[in-house]
């Protein structure tokens, strides 16, 4: 239906080809007009007259068309006259044709597959490197924050840590709770059905008793922890920084590490190890009502194995962990929340990244713990 | 091209819009004609923007009629109303680029939504936009983030403009740049109003860009809006609108104009 409201018409006189043209040149219907555009033959003529007197609407898109048909005729050494153009039109035409005649760069940046493979690589490693770089530093600066603390307490800015304490542990202790108490219950099932083909379902308790207190409570709860809480810090502290709270900060002669930094690491630093200890309440219970369900125990048989297996030093070494990955946590929160640049986007970003980094590092840390416990035989 | 000289191409009747108990507008009449490049001032907390989202469907009023190219906004089919859209240009404030788009590609998402032609012609129609707004000749392959606030305007221009709208919606668009670029902006907005016919429809607190190139001058005071032209405001007794246009930030304004004016 639109296709019909504009049209071409030719006449040939000898050498010269009189193009017609009328309707609506606008851009609804430019591509229709680029075909029959396309579709005509101009070789065989020295001057062409475009004639458009029959337009009953022109845009910036039939303006364009206009000009450059009449630059490739130009071009191709034919004599080319516009005639009939209505007054009207003559400012749109003048002021497309001045825009259709500046240069332009591509639009697109073209590059080979390939070697934008290895541009992204390099760049990644590159960028990996230079963040390592900061963080290390970032590290550095918490410390010394810390150390500069210890002389003046009242830098630990109490109502802040109090603050934090609630938002990253208490309000935390239910989740985790919840989760380690499932965690707990799918390693004591899955335990019990690998084990009973030995008929030795019982030393699944020693299995849970051995691996909640040491590896699974504090990996689960610091994993949670990041995504609660060190998503929480980036976003808190890079929306500051976009609204420039952060520079505010600085001229009113505080330091953001101090302030904003600081009260979160030492909060997560005292919260982290009791969500810990709770986890492992939590995933002894879920493994506990397992074994009473599958293994047919009474609650006074399954304690009683359970103290027989259950050592302290377990429960220690997954204590020990608690905050380092707290350090880790908040640390890597509130440097990415610094890292945030002026715009919206950026803190969407940094958050994901901020959680991406804690856990990867929370993972990597307590692999160099395994190790290390493992060469010290504890 | 103005075929009559006061032909309403927006049309709003008893507009009332409210927020909770806070009514915004109330029984607001208003029509832009055809060709013309109408100013909206007022307050802040009066409204000039809830009217501008308000016109362009953004935001359901409680009462009355809005009717721009003869089609009601908020009445009407959806298909009627998508028909609309594409005869609208809007400028958000900031450009409201989309962020993970080229210049080039977020000119060209309404060609690609609305229109069907072949890549090359969407190509060479954004290179012509870009020109046409005066953004620089590499421009079309960035990113919004690599643009500086005043070129991200024009971008945000390029993109409204894209399928050449027959009306154009600015929300302020002239913050936030220096006098010399909104002076410049002001100057390209003229420049393609008159050659593209385009009604433009800008909200503004910038007084040089009222004298220089508003038309008329719509006013929000009490709920409702006065239209007139500059002189005209100029002896309306309402103490805001005397303290708006008498202000010494006005007078200022003013006399640049007419010595602009004059030196022309």
């Amino acid at each position: 239906m639109e296709e019909q409201s504009c049209w071409l018409r030719t006449s040939v006189e000898g050498q010269s080809l009189t193009v017609n043209g009328g309707g609506e040149w606008t851009v609804q219907n430019l591509a229709y007009l680029d075909q029959l555009l396309g579709g005509l033959e101009f070789d065989n003529f020295s001057h062409v007259t475009l004639d458009v007197a029959g337009l009953t609407a022109l845009d910036t898109a039939g303006a364009h068309i206009i000009h450059r048909l009449m630059n490739e005729l130009d071009r191709g050494k034919i004599e080319v006259v516009l005639s009939g153009l209505a007054v009207a039109y003559r400012p749109l035409l003048e002021i497309v044709a001045e825009a259709d005649d500046q240069q332009h760069d591509p639009l697109r940046e073209d590059s080979s597959l390939i070697l934008a493979m290895f541009e992204r690589v390099g760049r990644a490693l590159i960028d990996a490197l230079i963040e390592a770089k900061s963080l290390v530093n970032f590290f550095g600066l918490t410390i010394i924050a810390f150390a500069s603390a210890i002389a003046k307490p009242r830098r630990f800015r109490p109502i802040a840590l109090i603050n934090q304490i609630e938002q990253t542990g208490f309000n935390a202790v239910l989740i985790v709770c919840l989760l380690n108490f499932l965690i707990g219950v799918v390693i004591a099932y899955q335990g019990a059905v690998q084990l009973r083909q030995f008929g030795a379902e019982i030393f699944m308790i020693d299995g849970l008793a051995f691996g909640i207190p040491r590896e699974i409570a504090v990996l689960i709860t610091a994993i949670v922890v990041a995504g609660r809480s060190g998503s929480a810090f980036t976003a808190q502290i890079g929306t500051m920084q976009v609204n420039q709270e952060v520079d505010a900060l600085k001229v009113v002669g505080l330091d953001p590490i101090e302030v904003l930094v600081l009260p979160r690491i030492n909060a997560l630093l005292i919260t982290l190890p009791m969500l810990v200890f709770l986890a492992d309440v939590a995933g002894l219970m879920g493994g506990g009502l397992m074994a009473v369900l599958v293994l047919d125990l009474t609650v006074g048989q399954f304690m009683n194995r359970l103290e027989d297996v259950i050592s302290l030093q377990h429960f220690l070494v997954g204590l020990v962990k608690a905050p380092v990955f707290a350090y880790i946590i908040a640390i890597v929160g509130c440097f990415e929340g610094l890292r945030v640049t002026g715009s919206a986007e950026s803190v969407g970003k940094m958050t994901t990244k901020s959680v991406v980094e804690s856990i990867v590092l929370v993972i990597l840390a307590d692999a160099v713990f395994s190790i290390l416990f493992s060469a010290l035989g504890i | 091209m103005v075929s009559a000289e006061h032909d309403s191409i927006i049309k709003i009747r008893g507009l009332r819009t409210q927020f909770g108990e806070q009514v915004i507008h109330e029984g607001l009449d208003l029509d832009v004609r055809r060709g013309e490049v109408l100013g909206v001032v007022g307050g802040s907390g009066t409204g000039k923007s809830v009217l501008l989202r308000t016109i362009i469907g953004l935001n359901s009023p409680q009462g009355g009629m809005i009717d721009v190219l003869g089609t009601d906004v908020h009445q009407s089919s959806e298909a009627d109303r998508q028909l609309l859209r594409t005869r609208l240009g809007v400028l958000f404030q900031d450009g409201a680029l989309f962020s993970s788009l080229t210049v080039c590609e977020n000119i060209q998402v309404p060609m690609r939504e609305h229109l069907r032609m072949p890549i090359e012609l969407m190509d060479e129609l954004a290179a012509l936009k870009i020109a046409m707004v005066g953004l620089p000749p590499n421009a079309g392959p960035k990113f919004p983030s690599e643009l500086s606030g005043g070129m991200r305007k024009r971008a945000g221009l390029a993109r409204a403009l894209s399928v050449d709208p027959e009306i154009i919606f600015l929300d302020e668009p002239t913050a936030g740049l220096d006098p010399i670029g909104a002076a410049a902006f002001d100057r390209l907005i003229r420049e393609l109003q008159s050659s593209l016919g385009l009604t433009v429809f800008m909200v503004t607190h910038d007084l040089d860009s009222l004298t220089a190139i508003c038309d008329r001058v719509a006013v929000l005071v009490e709920k409702k809006i006065r239209v007139a032209t500059m002189a005209e405001h100029m002896d309306d007794p309402h103490p805001w609108i005397q303290e708006y246009f008498k202000g010494p930030r006005a007078r200022a304004a003013l006399s640049a104009g007419s010595g602009q004016a004059e030196m022309v």
